[in-house]
Parts: structure tokens; C-alpha cells; sequence
């Protein structure tokens, strides 16, 4: 009953392969088989979205995700948003308005962020906080985590518009 | 916590995946989002020696209208329907989409898994009661139409077989003059409800009911039909008589239990509330 089976699986856009038995968490498996550590574990019901990815685009918490079932599909994790040596607009944007105090919750608040302005570029704060439902911070009281994604929001915006009118010009 | 091992199988067909519900017959069981099944397993409180997961089974990923039915495939996630302008015309079902869990779960989560799961605190099972929906099932041999009012037995319990797989969700399409309408009450965005009421009311040209569905979530051992709600609302006119006998009839047909949601009688008079608020809601999208 223990077979392991393979997993091949791309994070971050690098391709990695591992043989785990079926029950491995997704978590345990970016974490532990990959190293890649800044996906947190905050709690044992699927409710604290500390462990939260994107799993083909879709935000995801990878404690309620099996290691085999994310074979042969795409995974975004806190260590790909930076862009080269650049903060991703949403990194540099929690710096900037104290979004994060002990920064255990930031990494899938991040990447929770990430998919809401996904789905909705120009949320109001009401929506940023439905969007931000599934994580939750013990310490910042929220007011400043929904200031930073306001910030990203608008960043991520200004960006889609420059290329167009460097075009233009 | 890590759950105990078992066998994993990602079928690439629905008939190979009821072959190995039928070959593991009791010890098989289907993954669809896995939102309930994992935190299960993690709890230990499910061991199956196979998990038949159903993830790549894209052609029951639906939702269209055809004879009459919107049908929704089970494996179509809570995030698709709250987008699905099929699902936006029932004010009943668009209420209950946004409001399940956060989004992550309903990003992942099915309709045909909520509906299988049946948790008495889900808010599914009361839509489709509501709305009079059949489930849709199947094994190797036959389909089975099971009408929901028939379909939710007791605590985590349908009449789905072990070897059966639940394919589709059938809503009837109501005539003009519908409305309906999701109460859902909670102690925090993202939480299951503390009590819930789904409405889905017909009303003709002068006003009179013509037809009419209530259902309560989260304050029995299953969700459940109001049948004296029900009862009370055919026939008749909105009005403050009417809204009473809809809260009472709520209040004292549930049979909550006492947690941390709270005491019995407050789950009492918060399913009478919600049954309020959902038909007030139902009535006015009703044109009445
Ligand atoms: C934090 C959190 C909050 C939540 N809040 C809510 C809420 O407010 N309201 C609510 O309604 N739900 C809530 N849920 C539950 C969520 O909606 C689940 O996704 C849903 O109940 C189960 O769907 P699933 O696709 O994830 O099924 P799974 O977890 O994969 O499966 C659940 C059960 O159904 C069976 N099953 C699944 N699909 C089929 C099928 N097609 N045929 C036969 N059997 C099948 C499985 O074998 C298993 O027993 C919450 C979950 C979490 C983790
Ligand atoms: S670790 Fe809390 S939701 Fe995954
Ligand atoms: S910053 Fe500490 S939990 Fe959010």
C-alpha cells in the first residue's frame, strides 16, 4: 500500500520530479522534496490560507491538495513573484504600508493577492477583503494588508497601461 | 496531520473510474476538489484504501439549459457557477455560490461533491431542495435520477452507492413570476453557516403563491424542507401574518444542537430569521 508514485511538476517555471507516496501533502512536498520553505503551515483545517499557491493560475491551499494530484500542472509559489532582482509590485507594496508584522500570514496573502487582481484589476476595498476571505492575520488587524493590495492594484495597472503608450507614442 | 496511506488513481474516463469504484467496492472513494475529503483524511476520520480522483473527468464540468433543466455537472466548482450567467438568473442559486466558504474553496470545490458530502451545515443540499433539483448518478450498469427531497437520508448520509458516481445536478427551470432567495448566517467571512434558508417562491398576476420551497441548512441532522412553511405559503398573499407563520413554522421544525455556533434557541430563532429574509428577498425578485 505504501508504492510511492512519480510526481513531475513545474514551480516557478523550473520543472521538478519527485517519487512520493500519495498521501504527501502538496505543502509537504514544496516544502520538504523541493526546499522551497516560504509556503507556510499555520493550521490543521484548511482555514488559516497561510499555505495558499496557484495551481494552474487557480489560488489554492496546498494543505488541502494531494502531491499527485498537481502532477503535469503549473505552480506559482512566494519565491516566484520577484521579478529578477525586483520586488514583485505586490512584495514591494506590503513593505511599503506595513502590511505585514510577524509575516508569518504575508507569503500566501501574497499569493492569495495575486490571483484576486487576477480575476478583478481595480477592486474596491469591500471586494479586496471578500478576495482575502480564506487568509487570516493575527497580528496587522487587516486594515493595512487590503491598503497594500490597493497599492499593488494600481501599480500592476499603471504597468498594463505603459507598454501601450510607449506604443503609441 | 498526515493521513494514513492509501492507493490513488487519476482515471481518464468516467467508465474507468466506476470500473475501480466497482472493483475497491467499499473501500473506494471518490476525490473531486477535495475541500471535505482531505481535511478527513488529514483528521484520520476517513481511511479508504483507494482514492478514485475524478480531477480530470473535464466533461462534467457544465452548466447549460436543455429541456426544460438547467443541468450543472457535478464536477462544475463553486466559483464557476458564482460566474455562470445561467446560474445568475436564479437569485436562489447566485446567493448561495458567493457565499460558500472563501475563495480557495470555492476556486476547488464541487457542486457534485458538496451534494455527495452532504454535511448538514453545507448550503448545496438546501438549494437543490428548494428548488426541487434531481441528482444525477450512475454505476458500470444504469443511471439513476433521484429527486433531492428524496436524496439527503441523515448526517452525511445520500443515497448514493458506493459504486455510484454523481454526474449531474437538474434544476427546473421556473415559469415568469419566480423569485428566490439565500439567508445564510455566519460567525465569520468564510465559516459554514450557523443557520441558512433557501426560498423559491411563484407568484401569479394578483399576488397569490402559486408555488413555493423552503429548506434549512445547518440547524438538523440534514438539511430539511419546511413543509409547514411550505403549506402556509400557498395560496396566500405577502403580508406580516404570512411572515410570522414562515418564522414559526422555521423555528419550530429545525432541531438544532447546541456548539460553538451557539445555543439551541438562538439557532431556532435565526433559522426563522433566515427563512424571513430569504422569502422577503424571493418575493420581491417574485415581482410581487
Ligand atoms: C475552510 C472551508 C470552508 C468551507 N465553507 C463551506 C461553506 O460555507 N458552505 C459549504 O457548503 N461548504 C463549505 N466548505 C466545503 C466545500 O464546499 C467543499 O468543497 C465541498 O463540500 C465538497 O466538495 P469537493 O469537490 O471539495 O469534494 P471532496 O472533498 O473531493 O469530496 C467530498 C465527498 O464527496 C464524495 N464525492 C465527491 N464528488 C463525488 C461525485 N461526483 N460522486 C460521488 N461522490 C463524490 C467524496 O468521495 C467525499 O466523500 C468549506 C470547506 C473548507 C475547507
Ligand atoms: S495550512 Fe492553514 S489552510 Fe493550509
Ligand atoms: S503578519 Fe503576523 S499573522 Fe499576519
Amino acid at each position: 500500500m505504501t508504492s510511492t508514485m512519480h510526481v513531475a511538476v513545474t514551480v516557478n517555471g523550473r520543472r521538478h520530479q519527485a517519487e512520493v507516496e500519495p498521501r504527501r501533502l502538496l505543502v509537504h512536498l514544496l516544502r520538504e522534496d523541493f526546499g522551497l520553505t516560504g509556503t507556510h503551515v499555520g493550521c490543521d483545517s484548511s482555514t488559516c490560507g497561510a499555505c495558499t499557491i496557484l495551481v494552474d493560475g487557480r489560488s489554492a491551499k496546498s494543505c488541502t491538495m494531494l502531491a499527485v494530484q498537481a502532477d503535469g500542472r503549473e505552480i506559482t509559489t512566494i519565491e516566484g513573484m520577484e521579478q529578477g532582482t525586483t520586488l514583485h509590485p505586490l512584495q514591494q507594496a506590503f513593505t511599503d504600508q506595513h502590511g505585514l508584522q510577524c509575516g508569518f500570514c504575508t507569503p500566501g496573502m501574497i499569493m492569495q493577492a495575486s490571483w484576486l487582481l487576477g480575476e478583478n484589476a481595480d477592486p474596491s476595498d469591500d471586494q479586496i477583503r471578500h478576495g482575502i476571505a480564506g487568509n487570516l492575520c493575527r497580528c496587522t488587524g487587516y486594515v493595512n494588508i487590503v491598503k497594500a493590495i490597493d497599492q499593488a492594484a494600481g501599480e500592476l495597472r499603471a504597468q498594463a497601461v505603459a507598454p501601450l503608450a510607449a506604443e503609441t507614442a | 496531520m498526515i493521513p494514513a496511506a492509501f492507493d490513488y488513481a487519476r482515471p481518464s474516463s468516467l467508465d474507468e473510474a466506476l470500473r475501480l469504484l466497482h472493483d475497491r467496492e467499499g473501500e473506494a472513494k471518490v476525490l473531486a476538489g477535495g475541500y471535505s475529503l482531505i481535511p478527513l483524511l488529514r483528521y484520520r476520520l476517513a481511511q479508504p484504501g483507494l482514492l478514485v480522483d475524478i480531477g480530470n473527468l473535464d466533461d462534467l464540468a457544465y452548466v447549460r439549459e436543455a429541456g426544460g433543466q438547467l443541468q450543472i455537472g457535478a464536477r462544475t466548482t463553486h466559483h464557476q457557477l458564482e460566474q455562470s450567467d445561467l446560474v445568475q438568473r436564479s437569485g436562489l442559486w447566485s446567493d448561495a455560490a458567493g457565499g460558500i466558504g472563501d475563495p480557495q474553496v470555492r476556486n476547488w470545490g464541487t457542486l457534485g461533491g458538496s451534494v455527495a458530502h452532504a454535511d448538514p451545515s453545507s448550503d448545496w443540499p438546501a438549494v437543490l431542495l428548494a428548488s426541487r433539483a434531481s441528482v444525477v448518478v450512475r454505476d458500470l450498469k444504469r443511471e439513476r435520477v433521484i429527486p433531492a427531497r428524496e436524496f439527503f437520508l441523515d448526517t452525511f448520509v445520500t443515497a448514493i452507492e458506493p459504486t455510484e458516481i454523481l454526474t449531474e445536478i437538474r434544476v427546473p427551470l421556473p415559469p415568469p413570476g419566480t423569485g428566490g432567495a439565500y439567508a445564510k448566517t455566519e460567525r465569520k467571512a468564510g465559516d459554514f453557516a450557523t443557520a441558512a434558508a433557501a426560498v423559491q417562491v411563484t407568484v401569479d398576476a394578483g399576488g397569490a403563491i402559486t408555488a413555493a420551497g423552503v429548506a434549512l441548512s445547518a440547524v438538523s441532522e440534514t438539511p430539511f424542507v419546511v413543509v409547514a412553511a411550505e403549506a402556509a405559503l400557498l395560496g396566500a398573499h405577502a403580508s406580516p401574518e404570512l411572515e410570522s407563520s414562515v418564522r414559526r413554522a422555521a423555528a419550530e421544525g429545525c432541531n438544532p444542537t447546541r456548539d460553538g455556533h451557539g445555543p439551541v434557541d438562538y439557532k431556532r430563532a435565526m433559522a426563522g430569521e433566515m427563512a424571513v429574509r430569504a422569502l422577503r428577498r424571493a418575493l420581491a425578485r417574485a415581482g410581487a
